[in-house]
């Protein structure tokens, strides 16, 4: 009873003060807020997914806003393009069948056929799960930091061809995108009657993915990948197939970053080019050292807190720079996050605090 | 039949040629040494047999089936391990995780099942956890199992890579210069324990330059020279060897087959 209970503790510590935040807003008049609150949780499921790749399997990777943007963009052309012209063939008969097609309205009231949010869902993650593959299997069979260098280029590539492509909007991107019935009542969109029952969707997203990476890193396959961060050699010579484990917590992660931008863009109902660009990708890496990297609740608390700031426009057009500023501090100054230091710098204060003066003496004695 | 078999390893760098024409057997349950000179080939020829390098020609066998080739973690698999002339523990993971990371190969829950805690993946996890305890016992480090390896001292990392090494269950043990930067008792203590270990039923194949150590342990003795074998058989043979006695200018050999350790 009491190992599960310490066990389980973090998680109802999270779920209240997920519940304390919604309560406090609504008593505040300041619900509006939950807006930014969702979005950058999606954005911190991001995160969570670098924090693995990083601070567990010790490889850098520069591009996963091109996997959330692959997400998103997959879910919003296919949920907004216009199949209708191919109604009279049979595959497209077959597909109404599956429920892969379904009739709906658009903004305008005309009757569009395009491919269900469920469908296109999977869609999107069959599509990321080929290419982080593509990208992964080459760069991750070398040792060092080949990840980062392809994942850099893999990233730019993606921004110029979705900011290129009238399928994807070009400079606009895609607007329209319709909500996502998940079922059990739930619905994905962004319309304010619906903005608790939103947050409420993205808290439930970040705590399944909490539960599994926390199942994952105190687990077998966690300290393999550990072991391959700090010695590749000797984790190779201990029976770890180093490259297939570094390659399938790189797609992992590239799975959970389009899965978040699938959720975005039914929740901001489009997608622009921005969410692609490699400074949302080198904000991602910002985001994880600022949290600790190999520090799952750290690196969520951080990225949730400094990405809701974002969107309430605080860093105003110096976003980037904010974020620049960041990764350049942590690096330099604390290269295993600001909260360890932070947590230990607190604790000697309070023990400094608590004891009693003649406990004391002995100490500056020695100093 | 061999456990190990190595068939005329040749490996170059550049123009250095570190082994050549290497071969030689071990017999289930023998202790085998390795010796030679610094730059004899001995690190080399460990890395070969275990897969962290390529030879140029030859062939490695284990257990009559050829490792050449084989990437380290299915030698491993295989029954296979290895210590490191540099203690090479997981520093940032704590001693019993370290030992823990030994028994991967024999265990199989991977990303779903330990991120969804499978049917029978807690099992397998405290199965883990035991028997890595245990090794670590065998060690005499189980008080410092909670501890980050990195805060362990020399001798206690070597011991703690012992017992990781033997966490993934081999038939053929590996160690390179296991007594080097050990202490006296360190040393006799790691001879007790390497005997121990081959009564277990685990082969062993050792590097060491502390001729004391080698000579009390080893029934069979391969000497390297520039990468070349000089001399092969038991400890009292190679010592008067008059190829191994010019290899080591006659001093250190004499000296120990003169008075032998009490």
């Amino acid at each position: 009873m009491k190992p599960a209970l310490k066990q389980f503790l973090p998680f109802v510590l999270v779920a209240a003060v997920a519940v304390g935040a919604q309560v406090a807003l609504r008593l505040l008049e300041m619900e509006y807020c939950l807006t930014q609150l969702t979005m950058a949780l999606y954005y911190a499921i991001v995160v969570l997914g670098l924090s693995l790749v990083m601070g567990y399997a010790g490889q850098v990777s520069l591009g996963h806003g091109a996997f959330f943007a692959i997400g998103g963009y997959t879910s919003a052309v296919l949920t907004t393009h216009d199949f209708s012209p191919f109604n009279a063939t049979a595959w497209a008969q077959g597909l109404k069948q599956a429920h892969v097609f379904v009739s709906r309205e658009d903004l305008y009231g005309h009757a569009v056929v395009s491919v269900s949010p469920w469908a296109a869902f999977v869609l999107a993650m069959l599509l990321t799960f080929l290419i982080a593959h593509l990208i992964g299997y080459p760069a991750l069979r070398l040792k060092g930091q080949y990840l980062a260098m392809a994942t850099l280029g893999f990233g730019l590539i993606v921004y110029r061809m979705v900011l290129g492509s009238t399928v994807t909007g070009a400079a606009d991107g895609i607007n329209g995108v319709p909500e996502w019935r998940l079922g059990f009542g739930l619905t994905v969109s962004g319309k304010s009657a619906l903005r608790v029952e939103n947050y409420y969707v993205a808290c439930g997203l970040v705590l399944f993915w909490l539960v599994l990476l926390g199942n994952l890193v105190h687990s077998r396959v966690g300290r393999a990948l550990q072991a391959i961060h700090d010695r590749e050699t000797a984790a190779n010579a201990m029976g770890i197939n180093t490259a297939s484990y570094k390659l399938k917590a790189f797609v992992l992660s590239a799975l959970m970053a389009a899965m978040a931008g699938v959720f975005f863009t039914h929740y901001t109902a489009g997608i622009g080019p921005s969410e692609a660009g490699a400074l949302k990708s080198i904000r991602y890496v910002a985001l994880a050292a600022a949290g600790g990297m190999a520090n799952l609740w750290g690196v969520l608390v951080v990225s949730t807190g400094l990405n809701y700031l974002s969107l309430r426009g605080l860093f105003g057009s110096y976003d980037h720079a904010v974020f620049g500023v960041i990764l350049i501090a942590i690096i330099s100054l604390a290269p295993e996050g600001p909260l360890k230091p932070l947590g230990l710098w607190i604790r000697k204060l309070a023990g400094r605090a608590f004891k009693s003066p003649a406990e004391r003496r002995p100490e500056h004695g020695t100093a | 039949m061999a456990l190990l078999e190595v068939a005329n390893v040749r490996r170059s760098f550049g123009g250095l040629v570190a082994l050549d024409r290497v071969s030689f057997r071990v017999h289930p349950g023998q202790i085998k040494a390795v010796i030679g000179p610094n730059g004899a080939g001995k690190t080399t020829l460990f890395n070969i047999i275990s897969g962290l390098l390529k030879s140029d020609t030859g062939e490695v066998f284990f257990k009559g089936r050829s490792i050449t080739g084989l990437k380290p973690y299915q030698i491993a698999r295989a029954g296979l391990s290895r210590t490191f002339q540099n203690p090479s523990l997981f520093l940032h993971m704590r001693v019993l995780e370290n030992v823990m990371v030994g028994r991967h190969s024999r265990t199989r829950s991977e990303f779903l099942g330990c991120s969804l805690r499978w049917p029978g993946q807690p099992e397998e996890e405290r199965s883990i956890r035991s028997a890595a305890l245990a090794h670590l016992e065998n060690v005499g480090l189980a008080h410092l199992a909670e501890v980050p390896a990195g805060s362990l001292a020399f001798g206690q990392r070597r011991m703690a890579e012992l017992a990781r090494a033997l966490a993934t269950g081999p038939e053929l043990l590996l160690l390179d210069e296991p007594a080097s930067g050990l202490n006296t008792k360190e040393k006799r203590d790691l001879g007790q324990r390497i005997r121990r270990i081959r009564d277990q039923g685990i082969t062993i194949l050792l590097v060491e330059h502390d001729m004391t150590v080698v000579m009390d342990l080893s029934d069979d003795i391969l000497v390297l020279n520039n990468g070349v074998p000089i001399a092969e058989g038991p400890p009292a043979a190679v010592q008067n060897d008059p190829n191994v006695i010019r290899v080591y200018l006659g001093g250190e050999f004499k000296h120990v087959a003169a008075s032998p350790e009490p």
